[in-house]
């Protein structure tokens, strides 16, 4: 079925599809309205779950945890300052080995208080172990949440997973969102079942004080997880397609196949630019764009395939690593490693600020008159 | 033990559950008031008991991976989280279908009086099905003796020193939680198991928000001898600085009462923490002390059955 939703309506939505079990969620400053959609979800009693009201961010996560090591399926949602607040217990989920799946709106940090799109929230919980993505439209959050839990509950992965939507331009805006029918939902996101969880019948503990001999393989093992969980997500990804007719992978490259420039992007950047690059082809000017859909799992081997053959690259980041370069960015650039391919790296869009068609053209444009730079700002004004 | 050898068993009749789930090998110090907490919380909640353990004394005692002397699940929780924590494994049973299993949130003076404070009252205010107890030994034990809100007038702590021993009131915690209007609140006191696990077993029964606050003296911190941890915790009560009551969905009852109350000297001058009080600040101490029992009684007068 086609609906009309806004990406806060497809996160809550995508949440319910999923028949989580146990909601916690807060609505901090800033707040979505996915809390509010959910909350009523649950009240009309359209998904049996309990819906635990808290009174943070942190308690949200807090309650997500005892919930989800105790066996049940969870979600929890926030944004900015949540984020932040939940930051202890992101790193607890992750090594608790948790598959909580979390809904973040990209909104730039305070002060000054914003409720626009920035991706620094989320970027700045990269090395908690969680896998990360990042959704270009409202049908890619739906999609996703549904894949994240088959995902982050696969046995041989059982890491969380946080999916990101830029505000406004996905959590306020409206667009087409096939939701599916719900037994063909149900038979690729069967109730989930723990083999390991708080249980009286076979009592353990979890997360006691662990010394220099174990917790050096705890994290060992948490790196295999996310590395297998780079063949799980293309796994999921490729089922998915098959049963949903939309298939997702670790990236998506976007008119690649015989570019000269690729422009690497993430979020709602990525949709702008598809468009930049059919309008910079009909140009004839040879342009692609390669979306990164996670930052963990960090897919080096696609973008490697896809940039090794390109002249020149460029990584659009919506955020900034204040005293060094825009994050993704440097990824890339990390990846690209030996390569001899010059680099361009665009700051964009900070705060929310619109980044249009013509920024995106004036990149290609830099690209092409320019030497490599490592940090170009894009319309700063100075 | 065999019965057969020992016939003198049949007569002992106990007064507190025979079964122990908690082990011996954990890893408390000598004499500690909160292992005992423990082992007697157990013997009222039984099995069917999940433990939500912030960091804490108990954190510790419960032993390092992969070892655990609880006997029940344990989730050891951020230090701030432990009713957030215990509110998602209570719903996270109400959805599964296990709601005979109790959510135990367990947490020290710190986690509680403190850093928990807020989890704690969101819980409450949602009364959402947890017993939550605070094993109170009035200062961060685990982290090294520092002061906390639990930690009572005159004291002295690593971080209130002799010279600067604290000045200022214990929180009173419970008056807080009977001000959310939760089913059950109720302290208690290691050295009367009885009247703790029969409170415990109740509570067991009631849904929403139990919340208990238990004295569990500590050798270590309040520098006495591990040996007489059970008297100084009886004389917090016969002294009437840790009075024995509960609140029953607002109805308040003494369970204790003392005919003569004991001078608060003989409690203090057992433990090295109050050593270097001059006797003008005893003498105050004895006032609080009066004060507060006889507000007590007073709550008793006016909102008792």
């Amino acid at each position: 079925m086609k609906k009309i939703l806004t990406g806060n309506f497809a996160a809550a939505y995508g949440a319910a599809a999923a028949k989580v079990n146990v909601v916690a969620a807060y609505p901090i400053t800033p707040q979505t309205t996915i809390v509010e959609i959910m909350s009523e979800i649950v009240a009309d009693g359209l998904l049996n779950a309990d819906f635990v009201k808290v009174e943070s961010e942190h308690s949200a996560l807090a309650a997500c945890i005892g919930a989800q090591a105790t066996g049940a399926r969870t979600f929890t949602a926030t944004s900015a300052q949540g984020l932040a607040l939940m930051h202890e217990l992101i790193h607890w989920a992750a090594r608790g080995r948790l598959p909580i799946v979390l809904a973040n709106v990209n909104r730039a940090m305070a002060p000054g208080w914003s409720i626009w799109a920035d991706v620094t929230d989320a970027v700045s919980q990269r090395d908690t172990g969680w896998m990360q993505m990042y959704c270009e439209n409202n049908q890619e959050v739906f999609d996703t949440i549904l894949m994240a839990y088959k995902i982050s509950e696969h046995e041989e992965v059982l890491l969380p997973t946080m999916l990101s939507l830029d505000a406004f331009f996905l959590s306020h805006t409206s667009q087409v969102v096939d939701i599916y029918d719900e037994k063909t939902i149900d038979s690729f996101l069967p109730p989930y079942h723990s083999k390991i969880k708080l249980d009286v019948n076979d009592p353990r503990a979890f997360g006691g004080l662990t010394s220099p001999d174990h917790y050096y393989e705890f994290s060992y093992k948490i790196q295999l997880a996310q590395q297998k969980a780079k063949e799980i997500i293309k796994l999921v990804g490729k089922e998915f397609g098959q049963i949903f007719g939309r298939e997702y992978g670790l990236t998506e490259a976007y008119r690649c196949e015989d570019a000269e420039f690729v422009l690497v992007d993430y979020g709602t950047i990525a949709g702008t630019c598809k468009d930049a690059v059919d309008r910079m082809r009909d140009n004839g000017i040879p342009v692609g764009a390669l979306k990164i859909r996670y930052l963990r799992p960090f897919p080096e081997e696609e973008i490697k395939q896809v940039l090794q053959n390109v002249k020149k690259v460029g990584v659009i980041d919506r955020a900034i690593s204040y005293g060094h370069l825009g994050p993704f960015f440097s990824e890339v650039k990390s990846v690209m490693y030996g390569s001899d391919i010059p680099m361009y790296g665009f700051i964009a869009g900070l705060g929310g600020r619109d980044v249009s068609i013509m920024d995106i053209e004036s990149m290609v444009s830099y690209m092409q008159k320019n030497e490599p730079e490592d940090l170009i700002w894009i319309g700063v004004k100075k | 033990m065999n019965k057969e050898t020992k016939p003198q068993d049949k007569k002992i009749k106990l007064t507190i559950p025979e079964e122990e789930i908690m082990s011996p090998g954990h890893l408390a110090c000598q004499g500690c008031g909160a292992s005992l907490a423990m082992r007697y919380t157990l013997k009222g909640l039984g099995r069917k008991t999940i433990i939500s353990l912030p960091a804490c004394c108990w954190a510790v005692i419960d032993g390092p991976f992969p070892y655990s002397a609880a006997g029940v699940p344990v989730h050891q929780s951020a230090f701030e989280t432990a009713a957030a924590t215990t509110s998602g494994v209570s719903h996270a049973l109400s959805q599964l279908g296990k709601e005979d299993v109790t959510a135990l949130a367990w947490a020290g003076d710190g986690g509680t009086f403190d850093i928990g404070i807020q989890a704690l009252s969101g819980a409450a205010e949602r009364n959402d099905n947890i017993v939550y107890i605070v094993y109170d030994n009035e200062a961060y034990m685990n982290t090294g003796i520092q002061r906390s809100s639990a930690t009572p007038h005159g004291a002295w702590t690593t971080t209130t020193p002799v010279k600067h021993y604290k000045k200022g009131r214990k929180k009173n915690i419970m008056e807080i939680m009977v001000a959310h209007h939760i089913p059950y609140c109720a302290t208690a006191n290691i050295a009367y198991p009885e009247d703790y696990i029969k409170k415990i077993q109740k509570a067991k029964g009631i849904k929403g928000t139990k919340f208990f606050h238990l004295y569990a003296p500590c050798p270590s911190g309040w520098k006495y001898t591990p040996e007489i941890t059970i008297k100084i915790a009886r004389l917090a009560t016969e002294t009437n600085v840790f009075p024995i009551y509960e609140v029953i969905d607002g109805v308040y009852k003494i369970n204790k009462k003392i005919k003569n109350p004991k001078p608060v000297t003989e409690y203090l001058k057992l433990q090295g923490r109050f050593g270097h009080l001059p006797d003008e600040e005893i003498a105050f101490i004895q006032e609080e002390v009066d004060k507060n029992w006889n507000r007590l009684k007073k709550l008793e007068e006016v909102f008792g059955e």
